[in-house]
């Protein structure tokens, strides 16, 4: 059959055609367009409506952004020179006042912190992206930076409140005296006992004994930064201070918490139902108001009990309730076989947490853990209603000025600004987390 | 730890109770610093500027009872208070002195347990509308929206002023005062509805403020002043007689600028006795002679201290009315120094 084709036809291409460019219609960006945005005359309406919808809504909102008024000194002077520059609607002048971000940027990020020392509040943060980094980024960053991970918790609140350096460190020294003395004792007699007497010489460390070396210690060596009252705290710095102190400690309070909801021994469990239950059915605002006033009522008069350390130990109990759960519900994802294989090793309940459930549990909560830590964050601005001054109260008190009263979506607009880019980091950071490890188990 | 942190915190408030009941003023002393409970930020009585420093028409009770205490109008930590959390911080101690454009009542002076040691604001509450309304009169706004901030007296006063008068009204609830701004300018509401004060410093804000008037009716009274815990006299009257220096000091035409040159003595026996040069009125309260001295420099006398904060030179633009002295009939009367 082919031979006879092949006497019949003229001329056969023994060569292969060279590739030829697609049509220009089908690739580069009309082609994508064409595929994407006007595959069939449907989804051509709904292109064409959207592309009106968002030229209209960024026809009316970008004038309103790029106004001349960076260097106002007042909402009155704002709307002179938006007069002047001709942006006039029948409702007046229209255009943002963003003299009042030039004014008060700094006021926004740092409170009432003194200007002189904002090196302080700046250098915490520049630490604890270093001492976040063999945490966050453990593959990448030399393996024994963990070790100023470790150390941070106690160089933070010194760089923040100052004060004198031997507090830091009597703090430290008393998580070594509890290391040391549980593991002689567990060594020597057991670990129970060990265990229970390191905690307990800690605490009677740092309650009892650090007053008085460090006191004695600070006569001799007065070496220490300049204190600041916590009631200096304010803007951006105190949200981030509160959510990342609420943020480091529930994690770990969570994971007991979930741990222990699960445990065998019915008091643990019960008592962690009971707090979890608990936290979880009052809202935030509620465990904020008793730490602002009913701890107030309880406590004798002259009692000086830090509110930003009441604050953050609401915020902190409160988040890691939830952490609870959302653990609990990667607990329960792993199958039962996991545990078992984890037994059948003779691996110890402590062991198989930490080399078998924990780190499959933990990948599986990842996005739950982080959904988690950016409402805590977003919740850090609720303290406002107790009179602490973060971006939403001092915008308030900046619309108190004179000057700047009746100021409303510029304020607003820079804190929201700056509240996406630090939530959206930690959503960016979850998905590349999840992407190396892999959670869905291939 | 966080935990045992507040149990120990307990323990040691508990040991530090008994020393916590020396008088309040000996605790302003040996602390240095006057803890003045101010608003979390109202134009015009207090709000931080650009520095962080507090200014305004209630800042300035709490920097002349500092320079008369503690001889430093500077040595005040301003704690922000909501109208929340403002009693309770006043009542446990946070706070020495509240002020914090508070309304007097009888609720709060006798079931409370405060001492009101004066009234530096006597306010009431007003209605804004705008003019093309052709309103001229709170009577006339039958069937009116009116924005209102919830949880107030103002909504009270509101509802009776309406019942009273036997016309109806649709509430617009609000939060703030910024958000009422934003309703009343959109056309929300017809009327707004707050502190006459408020109400000027809201109106200084608009682009035409000339658009918009306020009713001639005033509601109700609010004398807001400053207070102090009961039960603690001594303190009470370092409050009260500072703020009635300030008074005293506009009657008798002691300025911060002439108050250097006046205490040097002079023919008026009061002016003596308030600057301390005659007298010993300083030591029959524990503060030495040149305290009333010390309160009028902070920031002037009263009329000095109200036309740099919401006099008529300011934005916000407030005539004395009620708040003019005595002699000129208004209400702010200081009983004699003597």
């Amino acid at each position: 059959m082919s031979g006879v084709h092949a006497h019949t036809v003229a001329y056969v291409r023994d060569t292969m055609l060279d590739q030829k460019e697609p049509p220009s219609t089908s690739v580069g960006a009309i082609g994508w367009a064409r595929q994407n945005l006007f595959s069939g005359w449907f989804n051509t309406i709904l292109t064409i409506i959207v592309l009106g919808l968002v030229a209209f809504v960024l026809g009316n909102i970008l004038p309103w952004i790029f106004s001349p008024t960076w260097n106002a000194a007042s909402l009155s002077e704002c709307r002179e020179i938006l007069a002047a520059a001709g942006s006039v609607s029948d409702h007046g002048t229209s255009g943002a006042c963003w003299g009042v971000i030039n004014e008060r940027w700094v006021q926004l990020l740092f409170g009432f912190y003194p200007s002189h020392l904002y090196w302080r509040p700046i250098l915490a943060l520049v630490l604890l992206c270093v001492a976040l980094a063999p945490i966050l980024f453990a593959s990448s960053v030399p393996a024994k930076l963990i070790y100023f991970s470790a150390l941070y918790p106690f160089i933070f609140p010194w760089l923040l409140w100052g004060g004198t350096v031997w507090g830091p460190l009597a703090a430290l020294a008393g998580v070594v005296i509890g290391y040391v003395v549980y593991s002689v004792l567990s060594e020597r007699v057991n670990a129970l006992l060990g265990l229970i007497v390191g905690v307990a010489a800690a605490l009677i460390w740092w309650f009892v004994l650090s007053g008085y070396v460090v006191d004695g210690l600070s006569s001799i060596l007065p070496i220490g930064l300049e204190t600041v009252e916590s009631r200096n705290f304010g803007g951006f710095m105190l949200s981030i201070t509160i959510g990342v102190v609420a943020i480091a400690c529930s994690l770990p309070l969570g994971i007991v918490l979930a741990l222990g909801r699960q445990s065998d021994l019915m008091i643990v469990k019960y008592l962690c139902v009971g707090f979890i239950e608990f936290i979880r059915g009052v809202p935030l605002i509620t465990l904020l108001f008793v730490a602002s006033t009913l701890l107030n009522i309880f406590m004798p008069p002259g009692t000086n009990f830090d509110i930003i350390l009441r604050v953050m130990i609401m915020a902190t109990l409160f988040s890691s309730a939830y952490m609870a759960e959302v653990i609990r519900g990667g607990l329960a994802a792993l199958p039962k076989g996991q545990y078992e294989g984890a037994d059948s090793l003779g691996l110890d309940y402590w062991q198989a947490q930490r080399l078998v459930i924990m780190p499959q549990a933990l990948k599986i909560s990842i996005p739950g853990i982080v959904s988690t830590f950016i409402g805590m964050f977003k919740d850090t601005t609720l303290v406002s209603i107790i009179g602490l001054l973060d971006p939403l109260g001092l915008s308030n008190a900046i619309r108190a000025d004179a000057n700047w009263n009746g100021i409303v979506w510029e304020l607003y607009g820079f804190i929201a600004l700056l509240f996406f880019v630090i939530c959206f980091a930690m959503s960016r950071y979850s998905m590349y987390l999840e992407r190396r490890l892999r959670t869905d188990r291939r | 730890m966080k935990k045992t942190v507040f149990i120990g915190a307990l323990t040691v408030a508990g040991l530090a109770a008994g020393a916590a009941a020396a008088g309040t003023m000996d605790d302003v002393k040996t602390r240095g610093k006057l803890n003045c409970g101010v608003t979390t930020g109202l134009v015009g009585f207090a709000a931080p500027d650009a520095s962080g420093e507090w200014k305004g028409f209630d800042v300035a009770v709490c920097r002349a009872v500092a320079a008369a205490v503690l001889g430093d109008p500077a040595a005040v930590e301003f704690v922000p208070t909501t109208g929340k959390t403002r009693f309770t911080a006043l009542a446990s101690g946070e706070v020495d002195l509240l002020a914090r454009n508070t309304t007097w009542t009888f609720s709060r002076d006798v079931d409370l347990k405060f001492t009101f040691t004066g009234v530096n604001y006597y306010d009431g509450q007003g209605f804004m509308v705008p003019k093309e309304l052709g309103v001229s009169s709170a009577k006339d706004l039958d069937g009116a929206t009116v924005c209102i901030q919830t949880g107030t007296t103002t909504e009270l006063n509101l509802a009776d002023f309406f019942r009273a008068n036997n016309i109806s009204y649709e509430p617009v609830p609000i939060e703030t005062n910024a958000e009422a701004q934003q309703q009343y300018l959109a056309g929300a509401c017809d009327v707004y509805t707050t502190d006459a004060s408020g109400l000027a410093a809201t109106r200084a804000t608009f682009e035409n403020p000339a658009d918009h008037v306020l009713l001639p009716e005033i509601i109700s009274k609010e004398p807001l002043g400053p207070l102090v815990r009961h039960g603690d006299d001594e303190w009470a009257d370092i409050v009260r007689w500072t703020l009635y220096a300030l008074v005293a000091a506009e009657e008798m035409g002691i300025s911060s600028a002439n108050v250097e040159e006046l205490s040097k003595g002079t023919n008026n026996p009061e002016i003596n006795r308030i600057l301390g040069t005659e007298g010993n009125l300083g030591e029959m309260f524990g503060l030495d002679a040149e305290w009333a001295k010390r309160a009028i420099m902070a920031g002037g006398n009263y009329g000095e201290v109200f036309a740099t904060n919401i006099g008529e030179n300011t934005p916000i633009g407030l005539a004395r009315g009620l708040n003019a002295q005595w002699k000129d009939g208004g209400l702010q009367y200081a009983p004699p120094f003597r």
